[in-house]
């Protein structure tokens, strides 16, 4: 008997691809005209503005002014230390420069695949990390200490982003357990927390506590761990609403069998019900870090110079006074935004991946 | 462990609501050690909700159960103690999507029972070639058919080296051709000499492996008979037309 070849793909040419997929229909054909306009009418004059009347070498305005339909760059290179350490203390910057470096690694090593001890290097970056970061960005151990107040930039915004991510997972996911709970006193405090923190908005939070509390209080708070602990509080709530959602969508029976094996409640939700919930809810997790990163641009309310803050500061800086300072900040910040948010959405679209590759359901 | 008296399992004058639906009705049922029962009945007449009473999946209001010697009660520990002793096979398998098929029988034994890896490793693989799964160990079961997928939950329950199992008509959600290996694998498990609470509509495995079937309707115990009796000569009009419908 002779074996039936399978029948030959035959690869379709550039002009079958376009008919394929841009001009299948009138309306595709329209909308695809329309969509190529738009591009042109768009990203055309951007690359303009941003690449080819753009200003790049110069150390003044006055580079800039000389070409007044272009970006101004010099604005951004001059400035870029502020945009990264704010206003921290010159000699000190290694610091700043070396938990970034180890940041920067240990989250190289985690999501980088096949790098061995992954367990190993999580538990250090969630442990050792934050205490050698904190001791190094303010100060003590023989170190010199550099006020909050003076810090600004990425380092702001990282560290508002990655306190309020690390410490939001774990107080959602104890949240979203309590508010399924069947004890009504872990119920009732847990719905009331989530729904007290997603009804006020993040800019009243961040007011009250950097203000309102030491005014009523009386006690001086550091004004970042106010904002910290407010920002880590407030984004709890909504990561405890989208574990829940996962919660929920485990079927019943994954409880029975767990208790029918004579799981307790901790072992059933550390080992079958939370693995799953939280692939589940993986995506919203991540849309959740990603919302949080750029609400942090919100301290700026309460007078911190982050990311934003330092290019608001520069645009109202008479040394910049140029038609395009103001545009060059705002797109060079959006751009870094954008990167960090970009990185963590195809890390999160991998880990699914990775996740659903062995579990077929 | 060993319970007092002869009795694997004692439930006296068990009575249970949903709201204010009666579904079990002052039952009353002794099984002994190493007796298999096969309880059926139509459906919606309390025969699942009556097993899963046994290792308190579901809470009852009024009556006993005693499982090998340990009284179900509201008593710290007293849940638990009973459910070591007692496995359990669901209708729709159970089995956790994100761990193997190995990894789902050796969770409990290492966090239940505080057993090293390696040694609750050996013993699922024992149990996984017990219901003749071995090669499929490291399969997630969302890759095994459903025929697997059960004999794997079957397995994960024998782990825990239960002195009862319950089960809750294991076969319901198999395709026709899945149906044999399921049974065949728990009559190897009734000629072990475990004891058996099966509730299944498979009459044909009812007869062979039975000592005795409980009929069940409307929540009430309607007959006990041993299954030649059962099948011959039904006492009650119910069993008589369930049989009819049944088997034809």
């Amino acid at each position: 008997m002779t074996q039936r070849r399978p029948p030959r793909v035959v690869m379709p040419g550039p002009v079958e691809w376009l008919r394929d997929n841009l001009f299948s229909s009138p309306l595709n054909a329209l909308l695809t005209v329309l969509a190529l306009f738009l591009v042109y009418w768009i990203v055309v004059p951007f690359f303009q503005w941003a690449i080819v009347d753009a200003a790049w070498s110069g150390t003044t305005r006055e580079a800039c002014l000389a070409r007044e339909n272009g970006a101004c760059w010099p604005f951004i290179i001059q400035r870029i230390d502020q945009f990264i350490y704010g206003f921290y203390d010159l000699a000190q910057r290694w610091r700043v420069d070396l938990t970034l470096a180890g940041l920067a690694a240990g989250l190289m090593w985690l999501t980088l695949p096949g790098l061995p001890a992954k367990r190993g290097v999580g538990a250090v970056m969630l442990t050792a990390f934050p205490v050698v970061a904190f001791v190094l960005l303010v100060g003590g151990v023989g170190l010199e200490r550099v006020p909050t107040e003076r810090w600004g930039g990425l380092i702001i915004t990282l560290v508002v982003a990655v306190v309020g991510i690390v410490a939001s997972l774990p107080l959602g996911i104890l949240l979203a357990l309590g508010r399924r709970s069947e004890l009504p006193v872990v119920k009732g405090l847990s719905v009331a927390f989530i729904e007290f923190w997603r009804g006020v908005p993040l800019i009243t939070v961040l007011f009250m506590a950097a203000n309102m509390l030491p005014l009523f209080m009386g006690v001086s708070v550091n004004k970042l761990l106010a904002a910290l602990i407010a920002v880590a509080l407030f984004s709890s709530a909504y990561m405890a609403e989208v574990i829940r959602g996962g919660l929920q969508a485990i079927p019943k029976g994954q409880y029975e069998a767990a208790a029918a094996m004579g799981l307790g409640y901790w072992q059933s939700m550390i080992f079958i019900i939370l693995p799953q919930a939280l692939r589940l809810s993986l995506p919203n997790i991540v849309g959740n870090f990603i919302g949080l990163l750029k609400d942090t641009s919100l301290v700026s309310i309460i007078g911190f110079f982050d990311l934003l803050g330092i290019a608001q500061a520069g645009t109202a800086d008479a040394a910049w006074a140029t038609p395009n300072t103001a545009l060059t900040g705002y797109a060079f910040v959006g751009a870094v935004y954008w990167a960090m948010c970009f990185s963590m959405s195809r890390y999160s679209k991998h880990l699914e991946g990775v996740l659903a590759s062995g579990e077929k359901r | 462990m060993s319970g007092n008296g002869a009795s694997a399992v004692e439930i006296q004058g068990l009575n249970k609501w949903f709201k204010a639906f009666h579904v079990l009705k002052d039952i009353n049922l002794t099984v002994a050690r190493r007796e298999r029962v096969v309880i059926c009945g139509p459906s919606g007449s309390g025969k699942s909700t009556l097993i899963r009473c046994i290792n308190a999946l579901e809470p009852h209001q009024e009556g006993k159960i005693i499982v090998e010697g340990v009284p179900l009660s509201e008593e710290v520990g007293q849940v638990e103690a009973v459910r070591a002793n007692v496995g359990m096979v669901f209708q729709q398998f159970n089995l956790f999507p994100h761990l193997t098929a190995l990894e789902n029988c050796t969770l409990a034994p290492m966090w239940v029972k505080k057993m090293p890896k390696a040694k609750a490793e050996a013993l699922a693989m024992q149990y996984l070639e017990r219901v003749h799964i071995p090669e499929q160990a490291n399969k997630y079961p969302g890759q095994l058919s459903g025929g697997q997928q059960q004999r794997v939950a079957i397995a994960r329950a024998l782990t825990m080296e239960p002195r009862i199992m319950l089960f809750d008509e294991p076969t319901s959600a198999l395709d026709p051709e899945m149906i044999k290996e399921v049974l065949e694998t728990m009559v190897e498990l009734a000629e072990t000499g475990m004891t058996m609470l099966v509730v299944t509509h498979e009459m044909g495995f009812a007869r062979t492996v039975a000592n005795r079937i409980v009929f069940m309707d409307f929540g009430e115990i309607v007959e006990i008979a041993p299954p030649e009796e059962f099948f011959t000569n039904p006492k009650s009009g119910r069993t008589k037309e369930f049989l009819g419908q049944i088997l034809r």
